[in-house]
């Protein structure tokens, strides 16, 4: 246990180090979610006087449009992060970590911690952001711990997700790859009005689809009236503990391949 | 020994890029198949803002098939960018200068492939919107008129894409484009029309934005049949964009030459 921590400590402080240190990684991560954020918040919020839609949710446009674009950060935090992986793996530096690490499954945790703090980072600046920007916030600290909490799993989804495919792959050109089923994955849930607004083919796409449990969740957590929680923490551990093993069977292509 | 034409320098090199980005299928398809997938995305998530009062059509699909127009536009220009950075970053533009090849005919010659693509990408997307049932309101003569908007289109962004290549000479910083044109495209009337955004300062950005004139001329021609204004703003801003992106360039070539 001690070398396991031994190496993920190892490994998430080269990550964050290069990150924090590095504009070009840093900024996409901290600026596109606040684009997203801006553009859905500020060009749809005519959307929210829809009718029905107060039905389903009661607090303004900019929290609705919050909750997304949080889950969506913590997504993508741990996609980016799998790029780093890849990176790793391109540059031969994996391949040494490979041989040096006592405990392999380190390395992963080590990833998953860096992907983990690095999302915090965002998730802080845009929810200053958004209360900067009037959004009204229902729920009271648990709920929004819970909020928080769903976020986190996402964002550990998505990293073993992301490290998964580097570890098979072991190059940059897995990046769509990472990212796309990620987005669409995303997209498919109810981004813009609730999913009792949504029609056709959408609806039906975005009932099946577990995002949809997390986002309608995380919604009302924010608005003070939780709804589906079990439902949610129990998709968001499936997804996590589903691509945990995912990556640890990567892990052990990536071994094989030497 | 006489040097080829103008005409026939330009054509070879708008093949050779229109060849190149076709054996390249991730340079190729992303273009075309991503923005018809966000704007069905954007289309079924956002089909009941149709019932807004004042929301000038009852499909969203009509109304959002002019965004995959202005974003393949975006896609194929950093694609096109980021080959121009490649053959300077591989000597080929180094080489080709030694050549008589004039300095007019490689702009030129990577501009035209650009445009011939970005005129193929029109082509699917009308296509595509009349399999899902887009009436478009100014009939035959309007989707021609749309597929000229749409050539200037991506020779506007091509020479945008050209000048950055040529300033830099890498593709990295190309790349670094398209988060750029796509803050543009987002801070825009693609979503909703501009009269419908509530946020002042939103409204106000995305009326100071080129782009959403570019979205709103090829809308008018879809939803709204002929709309002499909204076509002239949406030309003006094509011609304004290509004008002033291809004197960039050209300066920006000029300067490439001689440090060559």
């Amino acid at each position: 246990m001690r070398a396991t921590l031994s190496v993920a400590y190892g490994v998430a402080w080269r990550v964050l180090h290069n990150v924090l240190r590095n504009p070009s990684l840093i900024v996409p991560s901290l600026l596109f979610p606040l684009f997203f954020f801006t553009a859905f918040a500020g060009g749809l919020s005519r959307v929210s006087q829809l009718p029905g839609f107060d039905r389903s949710f009661d607090l303004n446009y900019t929290a609705f449009q919050f909750v997304f674009v949080l889950l969506q950060s913590a997504a993508f935090g741990g996609v980016f992060t799998g790029f780093g992986v890849a990176r790793d793996f391109e540059s031969g530096f994996a391949r040494r970590l490979l041989v040096a690490a006592p405990r392999r499954s380190g390395i992963l945790l080590g990833y998953a911690v860096a992907a983990v703090c690095r999302w915090l980072i965002t998730a802080t600046l845009l929810t200053v952001v958004a209360l900067l920007a009037g959004m009204q916030v229902g729920g009271g600290p648990v709920d929004l711990f819970g909020l928080y909490l769903l976020a986190f799993l996402l964002n550990l989804a998505g990293v073993l997700w992301a490290s998964g495919v580097a570890m098979r792959l072991r190059t940059m050109q897995a990046g769509p790859l990472m990212q796309m089923p990620v987005f669409l994955g995303l997209f498919f849930a109810p981004v813009y009005v609730p999913l009792d607004l949504l029609q056709g083919w959408i609806h039906a796409a975005a009932t099946v689809n577990p995002a949809t449990r997390l986002l309608e969740s995380g919604r009302s957590l924010l608005a003070g009236s939780p709804t589906e929680v079990p439902l949610a923490f129990g998709a968001g551990i499936a997804l996590a503990l589903a691509f945990g093993v995912w990556a640890m069977r990567g892990l052990r292509k990536a071994e094989a391949a030497g | 020994m006489r040097s080829a034409g103008l005409g026939v320098q330009v054509a070879s090199l708008a093949r050779r890029s229109i060849v190149r980005t076709l054996r390249q299928p991730a340079s190729a398809i992303p273009p075309i198949v991503f923005p018809l997938a966000l704007m069905a995305l954007n289309s079924g998530g956002l089909h009941a803002a149709t019932d807004i009062p004042g929301f000038p059509t009852d499909n969203f699909y009509a109304f959002a098939l002019a965004v995959p127009f202005v974003q393949g536009a975006l896609f194929s220009t950093v694609n096109a960018g980021t080959d121009l950075a490649r053959d300077i970053q591989t000597g080929f533009f180094n080489r080709l200068s030694l050549t008589p090849m004039r300095g007019a005919a490689l702009l030129a010659g990577n501009l035209a492939g650009n445009v011939v693509l970005g005129v193929a990408q029109a082509a699917i997307y009308i296509t595509v919107g009349l399999l899902i049932g887009v009436d478009f309101e100014s009939g035959p003569g309007g989707i021609a008129v749309l597929l000229v908007l749409a050539a200037l289109i991506s020779l506007g962004f091509g020479a945008l894409g050209a000048m950055l290549a040529l300033r830099t000479g890498s593709g990295e910083a190309v790349q670094g484009l398209f988060p750029v044109l796509f803050v543009f495209l987002f801070i825009s009337s693609m979503n909703m029309p501009r009269n419908l955004i509530e946020i002042d300062w939103f409204r106000i950005a995305a009326s100071f934005n080129p782009v959403s004139y570019l979205l709103e001329g090829v809308r008018s021609l879809v939803i709204e049949g002929w709309d002499a204004e909204t076509l002239a703003l949406g030309f003006g801003m094509a011609v304004g964009v290509t004008i002033a992106a291809t004197i960039a360039a050209s300066l920006a070539l000029r300067s490439r030459l001689e440090r060559t």
